[in-house]
């Protein structure tokens, strides 16, 4: 039998498919067959690696050598040197930003890869997830081999000591959530799957479940012996097919090998799962609403108590967690609790996800140990902020959390800091923003979502959020009044204190957030009619500079609405009135000409 | 429209109620399948008109009023009927802080639709969605479900549409 002498992987993560995977991988098996690579090359279509920014990805072995930014072209180019001639093609590596030197194997000398450290993410970007028996090479499944030989109490032990708490963002000890469960007599009881990512920024969940299905059916699994469950639910939003597919999948394979359904491994344990698709509700995120979502009803939060740990699925007890958080659970019974206790800090074990997006250069999906500093994530592993501009603030948790600015870069992350500092830890977007970005205006935009996606089923919610949307409405066209910000405040924190469920708790926190940290930029809305970063259209206006235009008439061809005036080599005008500030001009001129003012 | 186009289309619409019916009988005996079915009704007749509506009620025996506020009540699921390239752009914060509301804009000058209007040949529909979970490319678009576009700006709009355009 041949053996293949060099394994390919493919990313095949969201960045990486909307970059143009797919005819990267039908270039590659085209030169595989034309140079009758058969036998000796072996293709893998991985989960996401994580580097998302320099996507399509390729890896390929037994060096570890990365491309990066691949076409179809450099694949054709990479097939004929790389792999018939053994020469690296080093236009396509990454670059390592610390030597200036080109990367071969980034986990010898990427900080971007050597500061990660992977346990929920283990086997993203490793293995082919549609394969079985590769998750089981990598120790798949034999956390639940073990878990069936422990007694129950035996395994919430082991998840007491290892600190795991709960990574949909609110950081419950997860061990105190099953032992409830378990506690609560019953013999129908459910295990669900949190997998209604719904948090605008935030892409773990999605990567884990595509790109490692496996370790989610395992922890299930093991979830339900451990509270005597043998039915469990995956709630997933319907916006992701891939992942809906390769869990089904999944469950099929894990079947067939007795790993999964009846008399799992020949013992006396079944357990079965189902897969419920969302339809487009955040609230849904909220566990009692998933609840009512799974039972084929609008998603409208329960009132707490009874928590879902006594009547939950069906009136039933019901146990929830997150997908990272049941990503993590395999490792810590295979290589034991203290290992995973052993990361982290004082109050929170292990590690975390994170989706860095916006203004960062590395974007993509990392996983860091707790206790890490922001300013490592930004400069170590983000890579610093693009284009030479300054670091503003990162937003965490959402529409639920708040923004951290760069007083605080130093500060180690973990549940209780980010909650100090009017954050909280999420699920794992960090939305980095530059001096380009307005933090009213973007305190508006989560306004503007949570307004959107309240139920609507208490009244602080749905009056109060819209009620301070309008103000912020009215800041940014210019029209604040003194008092507007004292308004906001009290009305947030009446908002915070009254409604039902999480969404409406949290949801005026982007707004107490950026008031606490960037007043400043409030006041200059409401006393100078004034824009700091020049965002918010009605305070700004697009200005051609004289001495700098040549008349080159590239502006005004692109401008969508015929706004800009003037003849061929010379000075070009814009209408004020007509300019709908849409930024096409600026992005065309090759003089720098066109600047935006705000008074 | 002409008779028999009409009588085209009621056949057709015949047909589709059928195969909806096959898969209600499948699965309507698992509790609180009303989301699932509805996902299969949309996906079958493009959106969920009243008639649908009141069709998925009665075979799965619940009040239609129930079906009604499920439909109101998630984002996924449309009464509009959608365009023949669905656009969507992603509105989540990534794709927002690199300037998806000019990428936006410039969608509804060239098309001359609102958000979740359909143009008048019917050709495209423009809808805003939540994070697509391609953060790292934003501001991202997607066209129909597998065309993604990344990195997309507002000057490069004109040509993206044209590939749609027939």
């Amino acid at each position: 039998m041949p053996v293949a002498t060099n394994t390919i992987l493919m990313c095949a993560g969201g960045g990486c498919i909307s970059s143009g995977e797919e005819s990267c991988l039908q270039a590659l098996e085209k030169a595989v067959e034309k140079y009758a690579l058969h036998d000796v090359v072996k293709i893998v279509e991985t989960g996401c690696m994580g580097m998302c920014d320099a996507g399509p990805l390729m890896v390929i072995y037994p060096e570890g050598v990365y491309y990066q930014k691949l076409t179809p072209e450099d694949i054709e180019k990479i097939v004929s040197e790389h792999i018939l001639k053994g020469r690296i093609v080093e236009d396509k590596l990454l670059d390592n930003p610390v030597s200036s030197l080109k990367t071969h194997n980034p986990y010898d000398d990427h900080p971007f890869f050597t500061r990660q450290v992977k346990i929920a993410t283990r086997n993203m970007g490793v293995i082919d997830p549609m394969k079985i028996e590769e998750y089981i090479a990598h120790d798949g499944y034999f956390a639940l081999q073990k878990a069936l030989s422990m007694k129950p109490e035996e395994i919430i032990e082991e998840l007491k000591i290892s600190g795991l708490r709960g990574r949909g963002g609110a950081g419950f000890p997860t061990w105190l959530k099953w032992d409830l469960t378990r506690k609560v007599p019953g013999d129908e009881k459910y295990v669900l799957c949190n997998a209604d990512e719904g948090d605008p920024g935030a892409f773990m969940d999605r990567s884990i479940l595509e790109g490692d299905p496996h370790s989610i059916l395992e922890a299930m699994a093991i979830a339900g012996y451990a509270i005597g469950a043998s039915k469990g639910y995956i709630y997933i939003r319907a916006e992701y097919p891939l992942a809906i597919e390769r869990l089904n999948e999944g469950i099929k394979q894990a079947k067939e090998l007795g790993l999964f359904g009846e008399n799992i491994m020949g013992s006396d344990f079944s357990f079965d799962l189902e897969i419920r698709m969302g339809a487009g509700a955040f609230v849904c995120g909220e566990e009692t609403a998933l609840i009512e979502s799974i039972e084929g009803k609008r998603g409208q939060p329960r009132v707490k108590p009874p928590f879902p740990a006594q009547v939950g699925v069906w009136g039933k007890p019901t146990l929830n967690n997150n997908v990272e958080t049941y990503a993590n659970i395999p490792p810590i019974l295979t290589k034991g609790a203290r290992w995973f206790a052993s990361i982290g800090t004082e109050t929170s074990k292990g590690t975390k996800v994170f989706c860095l997006a916006g203004k960062v250069k590395n974007t993509g999906l990392v996983e860091v140990p707790m206790g890490i500093t922001l300013r490592e994530v930004v400069y170590d592993i983000g890579g610093g902020i693009p284009d030479g501009k300054e670091f503003k603030a990162v937003q965490t948790g959402g529409p639920s959390g708040g923004c951290i600015p760069k007083e605080h870069l130093d500060t180690p992350i973990d549940y209780e800091t980010l909650k100090e500092l009017g954050t909280m830890m999420g699920s794992g977007g960090m939305i980095f923003m530059d001096e380009d970005t307005c933090m009213v205006d973007v305190a508006k935009y989560f306004l503007d979502f949570s307004v959107e996606e309240s139920c609507g089923k208490c009244v602080p919610c749905r009056e109060g959020n819209r009620v301070m949307f309008d103000m912020l409405e009215k800041i940014t066209d210019g029209e604040g009044e003194e008092g507007d910000i004292e308004r906001l405040e009290e009305l947030g924190k009446n908002i915070m204190d009254t409604s039902l469920c999480g969404l409406g708790q949290s949801s005026p926190q982007p707004v107490i957030s950026t008031i606490r940290y960037f007043r400043d930029e409030y006041e200059a809305h409401i006393n100078d009619k004034r824009c700091p970063a020049k965002v918010c259209k009605p305070l700004i206006r697009y200005v051609i500079d004289p001495e700098k235009c040549v008349g080159c008439t590239a502006c005004a061809r692109v401008c969508p609405v015929t706004a800009i005036s003037g003849e061929v080599k010379q000075v070009h005008e814009i209408d004020r009135d007509i300019c709908t500030r849409c930024s096409s001009c600026i992005q065309v001129c090759r003089f720098g000409a066109i600047s935006i003012q705000s008074p | 429209m002409s008779t028999g186009e009409s009588n085209v289309i009621c056949a057709e619409h015949e047909k589709l109620y059928k195969t909806l019916d096959a898969f209600i009988e499948e699965v309507k005996d698992k509790p609180g399948v009303l989301i699932e079915v509805l996902h299969k009704a949309q996906e079958m007749f493009g959106y969920l008109p009243t008639e649908v509506q009141s069709h998925v009620a009665e075979r799965l025996n619940l009040p239609e009023s129930q079906v009604y506020g499920v439909v109101t009540f998630y984002n996924f699921f449309t009464m509009k009927p959608r365009g023949k390239h669905q656009i969507k752009i992603c509105l989540g914060t990534a794709c927002y802080v690199k300037g998806a509301e000019k990428v936006l804009d410039r969608f509804k000058e060239e098309l001359k639709v609102d958000m979740e209007e359909i143009t008048e040949d019917g050709n495209f529909s423009l809808h805003g969605v939540r994070c697509l979970g391609a953060c790292s490319m934003a501001p991202v678009v997607l066209i129909g479900e597998k065309d993604f576009y990344g990195k997309v700006t507002a000057n490069e709009i004109p040509k993206i549409l044209k590939k749609y355009r027939g």
